[in-house]
């Protein structure tokens, strides 16, 4: 029987199987590695760059006898498959940099006000932001004019908080099979759009325990009449910070 | 051998521009330990002294509120010139928060919603001394040079504690898990 195969994450060994990725390997071993459109149950997207490492930086010595740090090459852990023996970087400051300033640009794109959303202290964007410490949203506040759909008897949509993760695109694509949602348009004109001939949700076959109406990770779908139901200083991320347990974040075991 | 010069109290002020007053509120959240810090500070333009203006030696500036007025601006615009460190606290301060829920809507549609009455005509307010509305609302940093941060709808009276025990001993303030709030 052959050694199980291994890469190293900050220096601590971490084993994989075949055909895992950085980040699956990683949450399954205990290793937490933020991300925002990883899901454990669907194909990668890769879309939020939330899980980029840095990937077999070297130290060379120059001539004169200095030791130089060469960055290896970043890459998103979500969608970049395991290698043995690979060196791979995540909390270190420049990765965490990135990821604050990631964080920073999508809270200033949206409308985030925090105190009047209903997925407020169990959202995965705000519990990131938490854990990396952003006090600050440090770009111009973009101030999109988005709308609102509540032409649908269970489910809301706010489009103002909206990622674009397709988190949602994904379940009702693979697991639902309706196809309920998908993204229009490019660059900043890019938005969530609902399929249906008005383009309302009201009007999919979209139902409140679908899988799509249950995974955004923050607040665009949300079941009406379930608002702040859970008291402040209770809520998910109150209780503990989003960093905890990763083993929530791994891969899903196949039933045999 | 010379006498160490007697160790001076930082001077704060504070105000509150397009907020609810709930981060003044807060503030007094830390309770008894304010004791500790008026033995660090003195209090110039705040609502606990009824300063109108700020010092020009002002050490500390804290804000809380966002800007949807001329009157803010120019309040804003006094604290930058008086005080070394501004200190935006609070989400209204930080991104606009509630009220700057009103910037996808028309300013004028607003007015008319507001001041409109079915019988009774339009009347806006336009007397001189009502400082004119600004079309968004918007966060202090995109006005002035904001020093630090201190997030919270409000933050609490620990975080606030924290945060100012921080700076005051001269390290970066940070808030761990618990503390660092955005509602």
């Amino acid at each position: 029987m052959s050694d199980p195969k291994t890469f190293f994450l900050d220096e601590e060994e971490i084993p994989f199987e075949e055909g895992q990725t950085i980040i699956q390997a990683a949450l399954s071993a205990g290793k937490y590695i933020p991300h925002l459109c990883y899901h454990p149950e669907f194909k990668p997207h890769g879309s939020c760059k939330l899980c980029t490492v840095r990937i077999d930086s070297r130290t060379v010595t120059t001539e004169d006898g200095q030791t130089v740090k060469i960055p290896g090459r970043a890459a998103a852990s979500c969608t970049t498959p395991a290698q043995a023996g690979q060196h791979v970087e995540s909390e270190v400051p420049e990765i965490l940099d990135l990821r604050r300033t990631l964080v920073q640009m999508l809270l200033v794109e949206g409308n985030h006000y925090c105190p009047s959303c209903e997925k407020s202290g169990k959202c995965m964007l705000q519990g990131l932001a938490y854990d990396l410490g952003v006090m600050d949203p440090h770009f111009p506040q973009y101030f999109s004019k988005r709308e609102v759909d509540a032409s649908h008897p269970d489910i809301l949509l706010d489009f103002n908080r909206c990622i674009l993760c397709e988190l949602c695109v994904r379940a009702s694509a693979e697991v639902d099979k309706k196809n309920v949602f998908a993204l229009s348009g490019r660059g900043n004109t890019k938005h969530l759009i609902c399929n249906s001939e008005s383009g309302k949700l009201g009007d999919t076959n979209l139902a409140a325990t679908d899988k799509a109406a249950n995974v955004c990770p923050v607040g665009v779908i949300l079941h009406k009449r379930h608002g702040f139901e859970v008291p402040y200083g209770q809520r998910r991320f109150d209780r503990a910070p989003i960093s905890d347990n990763p083993a929530q974040y791994a891969p899903v075991k196949e039933q045999v | 051998m010379n006498a160490p010069l007697p160790k001076r109290k930082l001077k704060v002020a504070t105000t509150s521009l397009a907020g609810c007053f709930g981060c003044h509120m807060s503030f007094l959240d830390i309770d008894e330990r304010i004791l500790d810090l008026v033995e660090l500070v003195e209090f110039d333009r705040s609502p606990i002294t009824d300063i109108k203006h700020c010092s020009p030696d002002c050490d500390l500036g804290i804000i809380e509120g966002g800007v949807c007025n001329a009157e803010n601006v120019h309040v804003l615009h006094e604290f930058r010139k008086n005080c070394k460190i501004l200190i935006a606290m609070g989400a209204c301060a930080i991104n606009g928060g509630l009220p700057a829920q009103r910037n996808s809507l028309d300013i004028r549609d607003i007015l008319a919603a507001v001041y409109a009455r079915p019988g009774r005509g339009v009347h806006i307010p336009n007397d001189p001394e009502i400082p004119l509305l600004l079309n968004e609302v918007h966060p202090l940093h995109e006005v002035v040079r904001i020093d630090y941060f201190l997030p919270g709808c409000p933050p609490s009276g620990d975080a606030i504690w924290k945060f100012l025990t921080d700076l005051l001993a001269g390290r970066t303030p940070t808030l761990g898990h618990g503390l660092i709030h955005y509602d």
